[in-house]
């Protein structure tokens, strides 16, 4: 089973998600990252998500769940990196992703998370 | 098909007065073709018909209707290419029967034959309007999707800050080609910021705003935030009379505006020199 | 045509990737594949977990007008869907959670086709044609 890896640079984790991921391996990601953020109090969740090229409704509750889950932490988070076919294909889904902020790059997320926008 | 052998006669007639016949019948087409067609080439291609044609008639093998029918569309989508109306290539077609007419027109025994032969033909000349309209139809298509293409520029107002003007119609084909290029543009020039324009959008109803609602979701997945400018008076008294509601996306009158409202967000400031 | 059975989560992986694949190699633009994989992740997850385990068949086709597409073929024996029409508006779920129903990956392709009834299983076939 791949764990997906979690760094903490300062008060932010990052997750970077690599294509194809097992639906295991995403709900594993769930449970690490409230881990983390219990024992981190890391007030930040950037989730780079460059490299996946499908988000079906399963992973798309599954990252809005991890918005929930972090804010419930008081942390914020940032889904950084999305295709533009993927984008392109979640707005006719119809799904939202509300709950959390997206950005187009790591860089831009930490200036969300950080304050400046 | 052939129940009284008549196909099978007429088949022997042409083959054994295949040059008199191919030769008449170039003529007639070259004619009808208002010299923009050279005796040679046209006999070379007429040839190639007649043989098809006869073997059709002799019913001697089971592909013969097929490569007929091959080569007639290629013949029509050639002449379409070349700018000739449907008419005149039905009629270079029809003129085959003018010019077995003229050789037996003499002999009455062989009115049955040229019967059949005449219905034949007419049935070719017909498929080669059908051939006609499928190739018009796809180089409209063509065009179309060109069109399309050249009309949907993005464009880069400042630091940061793009604009998609939008002019014609906002159909769903479009709005798809609109979503990936804005999208791509954001990727491309890092931007946070889009300004989509519709001043030059005829009319704007649910259908069109909902295209609107969808483009700009697209655009906030990848962390931009839009702005919908070229509101006309007009428009805003159909929207509001329809119970469009564009939410929490601001909209602006002018496209000046909205650039105007990107530039505060973004936090900058135009100050005189 | 390939037949893929559909009994766990990794055969859901795989149906991605084999639509994928066959999106590709038949001219779908990007953006059409990526719509194509999705709704048959959204049907292969359908299958598995409402389903109760079923096949998928993924074939090449062509149109009329000379086009190609990918059409995918999802069935299953499980409990059926009771109302078919209501399955396919906007928002509606079974099982909990939030989840999207089928219309949403209707909009994601060209050709939909859904066949079910109570205790019968359900079939549903989706068409992308490239452009």
């Amino acid at each position: 089973m791949d764990r997906v890896p979690i760094l903490k640079i300062g008060p932010t984790l990052f997750v970077s998600i690599q294509i194809d991921l097992q639906d295991e391996s995403v709900i594993l990601l769930q449970e690490d990252l409230a881990d983390e953020l219990a024992a981190t109090g890391a007030r930040g969740v950037i989730i780079d998500i460059t490299a996946v090229e499908i988000v079906d409704s399963f992973i798309g509750r599954m990252l809005t769940m991890i918005g929930s889950i972090s804010r419930l932490f008081d942390a914020e988070t940032v889904i950084v990196g999305m295709r533009p076919a993927v984008a392109i294909t979640l707005t006719e889904l119809g799904l939202s992703m509300g709950g959390v902020r997206t950005a187009l790059n790591a860089e831009k997320g930490l200036e969300i998370l950080n304050g400046k926008t | 098909m052939d129940v009284d052998g008549t196909r099978g006669r007429m088949a022997d007639y042409l083959r054994d007065h295949q040059d008199k016949v191919v030769g008449r019948w170039s003529e007639l087409v070259v004619a009808g073709g208002r010299g923009r067609t050279s005796v040679e080439e046209v006999r070379r291609e007429l040839g190639g018909l007649f043989t098809l044609i006869v073997r059709v008639l002799s019913e001697a093998d089971e592909h013969a209707d097929g490569e007929l029918q091959a080569a007639l569309d290629e013949l029509s989508r050639g002449r379409a290419r070349d700018g000739f109306t449907p008419s005149e290539t039905a009629l270079g077609v029809f003129s085959l029967k003018e010019a077995v007419y003229e050789l037996v027109a003499d002999s009455a025994e062989m009115v049955p034959e040229f019967l059949a032969l005449s219905r034949m033909i007419d049935d070719l000349g017909l498929s080669t309007f059908e051939a006609y309209s499928a190739a018009r139809e796809q180089i409209i298509s063509d065009q179309v999707t060109t069109m399309m293409e050249l009309s949907t520029p993005v464009v880069r107002l400042w630091e940061g800050i793009i604009a998609v003007p939008l002019v014609g119609t906002l159909d769903s084909a479009r709005t798809q080609l609109v979503m990936e290029k804005l999208l791509d543009t954001l990727v491309a020039t890092g931007a946070d910021h889009a300004v989509i324009d519709i001043t030059g959008v005829a009319t704007v109803d649910t259908e069109v705003a909902q295209h609107l609602l969808k483009t700009v979701s697209a655009a906030r997945l990848l962390g931009a935030e839009c702005t919908i400018s070229g509101i006309r008076p007009q428009v805003a008294q159909t929207i509001v009379s329809l119970g469009i509601d564009f939410g929490d996306i601001a909209t602006k009158a002018t496209l000046a505006d909205a650039l105007a409202l990107a530039l505060r967000q973004a936090g900058l400031k135009v100050v005189q020199a | 045509m390939d037949e893929l059975p559909i009994k766990s989560g990794d055969d859901v992986v795989r149906v991605r990737q084999q639509v994928r694949t066959v999106a590709a190699k038949n001219g779908l633009s990007l953006v059409d594949q990526t719509k194509l994989v999705t709704a048959a992740s959204e049907l292969a997850r359908n299958t598995l977990v409402h389903g109760g385990g079923g096949v998928a068949r993924v074939e090449v086709v062509k149109s009329l007008n000379g086009r190609t597409g990918g059409k995918l073929h999802f069935t299953d024996e499980g409990p059926g869907i009771a109302d078919v029409d209501l399955a396919l508006t906007d928002g509606w779920t079974t099982g909990g959670g939030l989840g999207l129903g089928l219309s949403g990956t209707r909009r994601l392709v060209d050709e939909f086709e859904l066949n079910s009834k109570p205790g019968a299983g359900t079939s549903v076939v989706v068409v992308k044609w490239s452009r």
